[in-house]
């Protein structure tokens, strides 16, 4: 069995509850930090471990909470992105839902690493049921002296507060998170300046994602060191995966860095192969917005080595035959998938989520996919191919916020790597439309009907 | 002003909700206290809820209505008793979305986006909810209905039959 630092208790009876979660060792990060270290160690083993960020960017955690500034009389802030909402992610969901305090614990010592007294976790509105799950383990927290004044006599206040959202992907973006979190829009600020030095209410803020956060205790009890020496290189550490699409036992995975993708996919500890053993066909590997790779690609790189899940392998060989580790969100197709007809569904997914400030993204979203929807209608022509790749350069790191880029790289990574399924599309619409495994009867294919 | 109010619970939970925020910032209560009205009165959002949220909290009416109409899980017109949110991203299609959104369809005899002629059921079709590895999946309030068979559906639309208002927020 592979290393588990998130997972290790997971399974445990009760451990969604305080009780359960202190037996097997939970908040003694909290004890040891408050204790025996200064914020400016803790910070200190969080530089060491090289943890990076889960929430998709993989920015080194540490430096990111030294950029923080510090000018004297003004609040800090901690916000915990628990949006997750990059389609074919659902790990930070399945962390809250199973052991809540991991995540309570990390927030208790990371605020108290960046000299932070009120911090907030940010979660998806459609998460409510995981809101209240949330909610009674805070309660639970403050009841027993873990939360609020004075925390193990330490002399440490924290207040640490639920924030609901309401449904919008953009919000996931950390300066759209702060707006909604001031009761706005979920419309991203021009950066800079960064949350860093004017955040939340103008003030030094630190964005991270619940799967770093949740890291965090397990570096203070065991040292940076340790920690880094699992995973490989510079990816340290653990990281979960989200598995979907057609394999044979989607989950959460938690794995070292460094795993080969083909023993992800095909080992029985993972995924466990290609359901109805098809053929794999292509794989999205970290949400929505990384580049597609086709079954040679995602296996193995350019140049013939294993593909590791690491930040540094899947990103080997640029956006021209790699991708990216992102969120972690792995979306497995096998050879019956519609390469273009799955891009419909991101396309729309942009187009419905783009908060329109942006010229680029908000109209180049839309044109995307009604093209696409076009080819999927049968009324699709070739020149359609060169005019969505047109669409998707034209968007590509011009707009305010990366959910531009997030829309045009699954556009231009599909046409690079399947430019002739695009053609046979166009061609013979009627054969190249796939069915899924339902009724005979409710087979459909009217896309309007769901656009 | 004055038809509508928020019963003493609720008006509770809404001054615990400000007093997560620093002084002067209540505005943040926005987003929450909208999801409290939108629960206790039937379920959408009117302007006259609106203008009501905008008095609690203090702000202008217009800022509520900016914020209302920029998140999807706000609904500006009446909604069914029972709000249906079927998700149609990547691996929820993959796992045949569309035949459970074809199917509900066809059961109800309405299209996707339109509300039952009893006013029971609403249908909506949703963006990735977080479920892509129990797809294909379904929302009924804040229950999450996932590995969906159309024998599951069948079950969920005689459980909500009986026209019960389901809210997100309870
Ligand atoms: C369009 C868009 C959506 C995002 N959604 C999320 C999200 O749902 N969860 C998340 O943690 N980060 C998301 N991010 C990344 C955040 O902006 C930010 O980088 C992250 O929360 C930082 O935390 P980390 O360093 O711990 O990863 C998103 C970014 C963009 C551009
Ligand atoms: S890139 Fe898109 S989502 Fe981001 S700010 Fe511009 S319009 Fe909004
Ligand atoms: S794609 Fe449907 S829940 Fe993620």
């Amino acid at each position: 069995m592979a290393k588990k630092i998130l997972f290790e208790h997971i399974d445990k009876p009760g451990i969604r509850h305080l009780e359960a979660y202190r037996q097997h060792g939970g908040y003694k990060a909290v004890e040891k930090a408050l204790q025996a270290m200064s914020p400016a160690e803790v910070v200190s083993e969080v530089i060491t471990s090289g943890l990076r960020g889960r929430g998709g960017a993989g920015f080194q955690t540490g430096t990111k909470w030294n950029f923080l500034a510090k000018p004297e009389g003004v609040p800090r802030y901690l916000v915990c992105n628990a949006d997750e909402s990059e389609p074919g992610t659902f790990k930070d969901r399945y962390l809250m839902e199973k052991i809540p305090h991991m995540l309570i614990e990390g927030m208790i010592v990371s605020s108290f690493a960046l000299g932070v007294n009120t911090a907030y976790i940010y979660i998806r509105g459609e998460y409510f049921y995981l809101y209240n799950i949330m909610e009674e383990a805070i309660a639970e927290a403050y009841k027993a002296g873990w939360l609020g004044q004075n925390i193990c006599n330490s002399g440490y206040n924290l207040e640490l507060h639920m924030h609901i959202g309401a449904g919008a992907y953009i919000c996931g973006e950390e300066t759209a998170l702060l707006e909604s979190l001031e009761g706005k829009r979920g419309n991203p600020r021009i950066k800079p300046p960064f949350p860093a030095v004017a955040g939340l209410y103008g003030c030094p803020t630190v964005v991270n994602n619940v799967e770093t956060i949740a890291a965090v205790p397990y570096i203070v009890n065991f040292g940076g060191e340790h920690y880094a020496s699992i995973g490989i290189g510079k990816s340290t550490g653990t990281k979960l995966i989200s598995a979907s699409g057609h394999i044979k036992k989607p989950g959460v995975y938690e794995i070292e860095l460094g795993l080969p993708v083909e023993e992800f996919i095909y080992s029985d500890e993972y995924c466990g192969g290609i359901r109805n053993d098809n053929e794999l066909k292509a794989v999205v590997a970290g949400g929505s917005s990384v580049p597609i790779l086709p079954k040679d690609l995602i296996l193995k790189t350019a140049d013939g080595h294993p593909r590791l899940m690491s930040y540094e392998s899947m990103a080997d060989g640029g956006f021209t035959t790699g991708t990216m580790l992102g969120s972690g969100g792995f979306i497995v197709m096998d050879h019956t998938t519609s390469i273009v007809t799955n891009l419909h569904t991101f396309a729309r997914f942009y187009h419905h989520e783009s908060c329109g400030q942006c010229s680029p993204c908000r109209e180049g979203t839309g044109w995307m996919e009604k093209i696409l929807h076009k080819i999927l209608d049968g009324h699709g022509t070739l020149s359609d191919i060169d005019l969505l790749w047109d669409i998707q350069a034209g968007i590509e790191g011009k707009t305010i916020c990366a959910l531009g880029d997030a829309a045009a790289w699954p556009v231009a990574s599909a046409i690079r790597h399947f430019r002739a399924e695009f053609e046979s599309y166009i061609k013979d619409p009627a054969a190249s439309r796939t069915f899924s495994h339902y009724d005979e009867k409710y087979k459909v294919h009217n896309v309007d009907a769901q656009s | 002003m004055g038809s509508i109010k928020f019963s003493d619970k609720t008006m509770a939970k809404v001054r615990e909700l400000i007093l997560r925020y620093p002084e002067g910032k209540h505005k943040s209560a926005l987003i929450p206290v909208l999801h409290l009205a939108q629960a206790e009165f039937d379920g959408w959002l009117s302007p006259e809820t609106m203008e009501y949220v905008a008095e609690i909290l203090n702000i202008q009416a217009i800022e509520v209505f900016e914020v209302a109409s920029f998140y999807s899980m706000f609904n500006l017109q009446p909604r069914g008793k029972c709000l249906i949110e079927v998700c149609r991203t990547s691996s929820c299609w993959l796992n045949g979305a569309y035949d459970i959104m074809s199917y509900l369809e066809n059961k109800l005899g309405i299209k996707m986006g339109e509300t039952t002629p009893d006013g029971k059921f609403t249908l909506k079709a949703v963006e990735c909810l977080g479920s892509c590895g129990t797809a294909p999946m379904l929302q009924i309030g804040k229950e999450y209905h996932e590995n969906l068979t159309f024998e599951k559906i069948d079950a969920l639309l005689e459980k909500h039959a009986s026209g019960e208002f389901i809210t997100n927020y309870c």
